[in-house]
């Protein structure tokens, strides 16, 4: 309407000089003039200058006598025309602060005589402050004594009013042009979209945030690696399992009971339950044997096997737990039905009594495969781990001896990282050691060669991420697992 | 993995040679250690200390090494130094031997019966004129330490004592008493304490104090003495003063008490094999005898070697290299490991003696990972299994699929056959004959032409579903077909995303957001028009299936790959769209090239 009036006017005017008066004219509010005269002006409609101008304007006090009279008036009102009013009572009538003025502006014009009773001296008084104020409301002018006699009362305050003069801008229509930001409905029924005129949409910025889900980035790499595995013949292993024995998660990988990973410092061992409750007996009677005195063409560890160590449960330390159960399982089908040979994967959670630290968790995923054959060498091996590593972009590959209790040869996977100019410690890996494969009940010639790694580190090397508590666990980073993009180890 | 701390100078003397770091690197990579840090002795007291000082330059360089867990041998400069120079082939694996004297001029110690409620085990040696520096003087008592922090558990284990032999006199007594009976003067004190008080004492010790836990609560306590009732050690916690060796110690009287005898010899070898290069009979090692109750007794140390016989086929057939056994018993040689080809007939065997520093060597197995370690692991052929590889566009498109469903889009499978007008007219397109596969046979009008636009089947699915509630969000990933003279065919499949919003308005911002998506999930970045690092949208006005004014090019890595647009109403009304429409369409294909 405000916007109309405007480019109406214009258009047998040659200016609207003052908009404070043309709003008035108008009868528009003064505010919604000048947004029409701003955004016409934006379309280049109109041309417009400021106009400042300072006027009086009633404080919230000075709009309340307007509307109701001056206290010392309402006081004068108040007392009998004759006669006189205690003054206790004539309190009563008004509101603490109204009677406080009243008195003493009727005390000064010396409308009233004021003691314990209250009588007028005057017949009639005029409430020259509410006119005054009236006027000040209207716009109109006062003198300068009257204004600083209600300005000392605090009844006005002097305020800057802004306003504008308008005249004809370069693009001025006598009617606003509608820009459509978007095709509806309502246009196509209407069939007005052959007229619309579109808003310039701005291709430069991003459109607004998708409302999608995201998967973690932790499991677009478990995906990918899974896949990896897959197309390398591996069938994964069920491993929803986290409470182990220390026999399945240690004794039967020929690790020794003194082994410092034994120690509670690495390992979660639990309260309840404590204890494990079923082994298989004779296997277990294997596992102390080797371990004891040896067996198979071992020397063994020569010390006591303590089935209680063997007994107590914890928190998986790795998924080679699993492993050790799948070729426990396999074995006692090899004696039923021959030996089958196997490609076995897992990847899942794993504890360890650790503080935790920009790299290292209590918790972490494992990655394991194993193949378990006839007439494997550390030729497979390394063959089979080239393989896989070329898959998650690593192709340059260096095998370093290392040392680990249930493998044996052992070898450290190193790869050579570009970004970090060096060769970096990637996976371990090995040949399980006849100690672990044969108590199980595996012909002598079975071999298993086996690798493992951690999910999170090639992870976070893919992502660029430094703290692994961004990206795991409760304290992680949301927006570093909705930007993640795609994994695309292994495809590209 | 443990760590130990040896002097690079002193290192490369024993060694025989220097090298760079680089090369000092790779050695210890052929060999199975790592060099974890490269320090200085004044550093580490810098860091201990938090003090910010400037290096001086004649600080001596510290190695810090890291061997494997089971090889106690390398747990100090000596043993280190001797398994590299070996593995150098610079000499051969010494052999240790034991002095010969008669069983009656053998040093002995006599075990009491009541030591089995506490620490029933003792094996004890003695090097003869030995010759201390300052620096072997200090590997000795270093090695004590990583002893104990490794194989002995923290002294549970094993403990060991060093004694100044020509302060004592045998022979000598292991015994368990009640700790109120024990009474001596400890190390690095003046005073005489009872073993009781001495254990209070030593509850405010930051070292000694977490072995008392050990035989705190005992009854008796591990205790030995010589004839004169000197005690050498109240063990796992302390030894007596009396007995402490010095850099001035000729004759070292080696204890090891312990819960674990086999663990107990091995620490002992691991003492005498590496510190008999400093006695006057080098790796020869006095014996004693250890005397039990009962009068069962036996000789410590024990030095003798351990015979494998290792078939050569097991060792090739579990490396996979075929080796004589010529080169097989060369290779163990260089890993410490002296060994000679058996006799022939029948099988070849390996003969492989285990020297007593080699407590790791439990089975045939690790004999063969030291011909492959000697060997070279990385000089090792590989086998490769069969495996398979994937199509990676087709692994990209299902990870796309899935991706666009999650924002929340249904996807559809479409025909590829279509009509000739729902390909061109119908899309306001006309045909140039450029494009578009036609078919020569078709049975009817909807079989008429290989559909070169995605859209379609969209639009098509829409005008037959209008009744659905709105908004209606679909996507296909599928190939269209374009005509190609490049190829033998002529024509050439071409992979595409779709996706389409229909509502009551067009929905042009949610398919822009999706594109956006699509880019982010491809770790692309959005750049500034005319950058080709990543992706942009240009205006554009032409394509007559969209609205001039609402459409746009999308530019990824410089190369123009599909549009975007509200679908223009003379569309949709061919469609039989009530609704309006925006529709995004690209080519995935160059995703993929990098």
């Amino acid at each position: 309407m405000a916007e109309q009036a405007i480019l109406s006017y214009l258009e047998t005017h040659e200016e609207i000089a003052d908009s404070g008066n043309f709003a008035a004219e108008c009868g528009i509010d003064h505010a919604e003039i000048v947004n029409a005269i701003k955004s016409l002006h934006g379309f280049l409609y109109v041309e417009s200058q400021d106009i400042k101008k300072e006027t009086w304007v009633l404080t919230d006090e000075g709009k309340r006598y307007a509307a109701e009279g001056s206290p010392e008036v309402q006081l004068f009102l108040a007392v009998p025309a004759e006669g006189s009013i205690a003054k206790d009572e004539l309190q009563k009538k008004f509101d603490p602060a109204i009677f406080k003025i009243g008195c003493s502006q009727a005390g000064k014009n010396k409308w009233v005589e004021m003691g314990r009773q209250v009588s007028r001296k005057v017949v009639q008084v005029e409430d020259k402050v509410k006119d005054l104020l009236l006027k000040i409301q209207k716009g109109q002018v006062i003198g300068q004594a009257d204004i600083n006699s209600l300005k000392a009362r605090k009844l006005i305050v002097l305020q800057t009013w802004k306003g504008y003069s308008v005249r004809k801008g370069p693009s001025y229509a006598p009617q606003r042009e509608k820009f459509a930001t978007d095709l509806t409905r309502e246009n196509l029924q209407s069939g007005d979209w052959k007229k619309l005129k579109f808003k310039e949409y701005n291709f430069n910025a991003k459109g607004p945030p998708s409302e999608c889900g995201h998967l973690h980035p932790l499991n677009k790499m478990k995906d990918c690696i899974k896949r990896i595995f897959r197309m390398m013949g591996f069938e994964e292993m069920p491993t929803n399992r986290y409470v182990e024995s220390s026999f399945w998660n240690f004794d039967a990988l020929f690790q020794p009971q003194q082994h410092p990973a034994r120690d509670s410092h690495d390992t979660f061992f639990l309260k309840t339950p404590s204890t494990t409750m079923q082994l298989p007996e004779d296997y277990v009677e294997r596992v102390k044997q080797v371990h004891e005195s040896g067996g198979y063409g071992s020397r063994g560890y020569n010390y006591e096997w303590k089935r209680e160590e063997a007994n107590k449960n914890l928190l998986r330390t790795h998924t080679t737990a699993i492993s050790s159960r799948m070729l426990y399982k396999l074995a006692q089908d090899t004696k039923q039905n021959g030996f089958t040979p196997k490609k076995y994967f897992s990847i899942d959670r794993v504890f360890r009594n650790e503080a935790v630290d920009r790299t290292h968790l209590a918790e972490f995923h494992q990655i394991e495969g194993l193949i378990c054959d006839r007439g494997l060498t550390l030729g497979h091996l390394i063959g089979v781990l080239e393989d896989f590593f070329k898959r998650l972009g690593m192709s340059n590959l260096r095998f370093k001896p290392a040392y680990n209790p249930y493998t044996e040869p052992s070898m450290e996977i190193f790869s050579y990282h570009e970004g970090f100019g060096k060769w970096v410690e990637i996976g371990n890996s090995g040949m399980f050691r006849p100690e672990m494969l044969q108590p199980m009940g595996f012909p002598e010639d079975v071999r298993v060669i086996a690798w493992g790694l951690s999910l999170e580190r090639p992870t976070m090397i893919l992502y660029g991420i430094d703290n692994i508590r961004d990206l795991f666990g409760h304290r992680v980073d949301l927006d570093l697992i909705k930007k993640s993009p795609l994994c695309l180890i292994g495809i590209k | 993995m443990p760590t130990v701390s040896v002097g690079r100078d002193c290192l490369f003397a024993a060694l025989g040679q220097t090298y760079t770091q680089e090369k000092f690197e790779e050695l210890c990579f052929n060999f199975g250690i790592e060099l974890d840090d490269v320090t200085t002795e004044k550093a580490i007291m810098r860091k201990e200390c938090h003090l910010e000082e400037e290096a001086d330059d004649d600080e001596e360089v510290i190695y810090k090494i890291e061997v494997p867990a089971n090889r106690y041998d390398l747990l100090c400069l000596e043993g280190l130094a001797q398994a590299l120079r070996v593995f150098n082939g610079k000499e051969g694996t010494p052999a240790y031997t034991l002095a010969s004297i008669s069983k009656e001029s053998m040093l002995k110690i006599h075990v009491h019966k009541e030591t089995s409620k506490i620490r029933p085990y003792v094996v004890c040696a003695v090097l003869r004129d030995i010759n201390f520096d300052e620096a072997s003087y200090n590997s000795f008592i270093e090695l004590q330490d990583k002893l104990h922090e490794n194989i002995c558990r923290r002294r549970t284990l094993v403990a060991i004592g060093t004694h100044d032999l020509d302060t004592l006199q045998g022979p000598f007594t292991y015994e368990a008493l009640p700790p109120e009976k024990i009474n001596f003067v400890p190390l690095k004190q003046e005073k005489n304490f009872r073993a009781d008080e001495l254990m209070e004492v030593y509850k405010s010790d930051l070292k000694l104090k977490k072995y008392l836990h050990i035989i705190e609560n005992s009854p008796v306590y591990p205790v030995i003495y010589d004839c004169r009732r000197t005690v050498l050690s109240l063990p796992p916690i302390i030894n007596g003063a009396h007995s402490s060796i010095t850099l001035k110690t000729k004759n070292v009287f080696i204890e090891c008490t312990a819960t674990d005898l086999t663990k107990a010899k091995i620490v002992l070898n691991t003492m005498v094999t590496a510190f008999s290069l400093y006695c006057r009979n080098k790796y020869e090692v006095e014996p004693v005898e250890v005397v039990y109750d009962g009068g069962k007794s036996l000789i410590s140390p024990e030095l003798s070697e351990y015979s494998m016989e290792v078939p050569l086929s097991y060792i090739s057939r579990s490396i996979g290299v075929s080796l004589k056994a010529d080169e097989v018993a060369s290779l163990l040689n260089r890993m410490q490991l002296r060994a000679e080809k058996g006799a022939s007939g029948g099988e070849q065997n390996i003969k492989v003696s285990v020297p007593p520093t080699r407590s790791d060597v439990l089975h045939p197995c690790d004999v063969m990972e030291d011909v492959a370690i000697a060997y070279g692991y990385n000089n090792i052929p590989k086998t490769k299994f069969p495996s398979s590889e994937v199509v990676s566009l087709i692994e990209l498109e299902d990870l796309l699929r899935l991706e666009v469903a999650m924002n929340g889009f249904t996807e559809i499978k479409s025909w590829i056959l279509c009509s000739y007008q729902e390909n061109f007219a119908m899309l306001n397109r006309t045909d140039d004959k450029s494009t578009a596969v036609i078919i020569a046979n078709p049975r009817s009008a909807d079989f008429e032409v290989v559909r070169t636009t995605l859209m379609l089947g969209g639009l098509k699915t829409i005008g037959k579903n209008k009744n659905k509630s709105k908004p209606i969000k679909l996507f296909e990933v599928s190939d269209t077909v374009q005509l190609d003279g490049t190829k033998d065919v002529g024509a050439t499949n071409v992979r595409r995303l779709t996706a389409l919003y229909c509502g009551t308005n067009s929905g042009f911002e949610r398919i822009h957001s999706l594109l956006d998506r699509v880019m982010e999930v491809m770790a692309t970045p959005f750049v500034p028009i005319g950058d080709s690092s990543g992706y942009y949208i240009q205006r554009s006005d032409h394509a007559r299936e969209f609205l001039p004014d609402r459409q746009a090019s999308i530019i990824y890595k410089g190369k123009h790959i599909g549009m975007f647009g509200i679908v223009h109403p003379q569309v949709l009304k061919n469609f039989d769209i009530p609704d309006p429409c925006s529709v995004l369409e690209l080519d995935i294909e160059p995703f993929l090239q990098a």
